[in-house]
C-alpha cells in the first residue's frame, strides 16, 4: 500500500437492488482483513458501510460507495442521487424512518441506520439536498 | 457454549456449516429487525430470527455473527443457503417459536447483548 494514496475501492449502487445490497461492504471487509486491521475495527467499518449502502438501496435511485483505506484509518464516502433528507436532525434520531412497509418486512427501515453509522464512526458528516441526493463521509481510525 | 450444544438445546436441524459447530457462542439475540442486530450484537453472537431473506446472511457477515437459527420451522431459499455457505455462516432451523427458542438458549447460560450487558 502506498501510505499517502492508500487502497481505493469504488462500487456503484443501484436503488432497490436488494439482491446485491451489501456486496460492496463485504468486499471492503475482505480487503481490511487481508491487510490485518483489528477485527473490532473492521466490524465498525463494515457495519457503517452496510447501513449506508442499505440507505442508498432503500431510498435512492443510484449511488456509490467509495472506501479509501490508509494505514491509520478508513474513509468511506457514500453518495446518492435520490430524494434527499429534508430534516437531518430528525433522520439522526433513533426510530425515525421514512422507509415503506415492504422495507420493514425485510428487517430494515427501523430508523437505526444513520444513528448507528454515527455511533460506529470517529468522524461523521452528512450533507443532503432535497430532490438531489445525500452525501455521507465517515472516518474510522485503525487505533 | 458450543454451537453443537445450542443445536441440541433447540432440537434444531443443521442446514449448513456443520464444520463450525465446535465454535463457541458467547451472546445471543432474537430479532427480526436487522438494524437492531447491527446496533446491539457483538462478535460471535448467535442470531435467532423469523426472517429468511438474504439480508439476514449479509447482516451476519457484516456483524461477524456466530450462526443463525431460523425459528418456527422457517427455511430459507436455496440462494440464501448458498450465500451462507459461501460466507461460512452456519444455519439451523428449529420448530420452536422465537420466545421458546430464546428462553431455552438463555436458560442454558448464553447471555443477551443489550447495551447494559457491557457493564456486567
Amino acid at each position: 500500500m502506498n501510505p499517502a494514496q492508500g487502497i481505493n475501492l469504488d462500487f456503484p449502487l443501484k436503488g432497490a437492488d436488494f439482491e446485491t445490497a451489501g456486496e460492496a461492504s463485504s468486499k471492503i471487509k475482505r480487503v481490511l482483513q487481508q491487510i490485518g486491521v483489528p477485527s473490532d475495527i473492521i466490524r465498525r467499518i463494515a457495519i457503517s458501510s452496510y447501513e449506508a449502502e442499505m440507505n442508498v438501496i432503500i431510498h435512492a435511485y443510484r449511488g456509490s460507495v467509495r472506501a479509501d483505506i490508509f494505514p491509520d484509518r478508513t474513509e468511506l464516502r457514500v453518495e446518492d442521487e435520490g430524494p434527499g433528507i429534508a430534516d437531518i436532525d430528525l433522520a439522526m434520531q433513533e426510530g425515525y424512518s421514512t422507509a415503506p412497509d415492504h422495507i420493514r418486512e425485510m428487517g430494515f427501515g427501523a430508523g437505526m441506520g444513520l444513528p448507528n453509522i454515527a455511533r460506529c464512526s470517529d468522524e461523521f458528516d452528512i450533507q443532503s439536498v432535497v430532490g438531489e441526493g445525500t452525501k455521507i463521509h465517515i472516518v474510522i481510525r485503525h487505533k | 457454549m458450543k454451537l453443537a450444544e445450542v443445536q441440541k438445546v433447540l432440537q434444531s436441524e443443521i442446514i449448513c456449516g456443520s464444520e463450525y459447530f465446535e465454535n463457541e457462542v458467547v451472546t445471543a439475540c432474537g430479532a427480526d429487525l436487522m438494524s437492531d442486530v447491527l446496533v446491539f450484537s457483538k462478535e460471535r453472537t448467535l442470531l435467532l430470527t423469523g426472517l429468511t431473506n438474504i439480508q439476514v446472511i449479509r447482516t451476519a457477515e457484516v456483524g461477524d455473527l456466530a450462526a443463525i437459527v431460523f425459528v418456527r420451522g422457517k427455511r430459507p431459499g436455496v440462494e440464501v443457503i448458498q450465500m451462507a455457505r459461501l460466507k461460512g455462516i452456519p444455519l439451523m432451523v428449529t420448530e420452536l417459536s422465537m420466545y421458546e427458542a430464546c428462553g431455552l438458549v438463555y436458560s442454558s447460560g448464553v447471555k443477551g447483548c443489550s447495551r447494559q450487558g457491557d457493564d456486567q
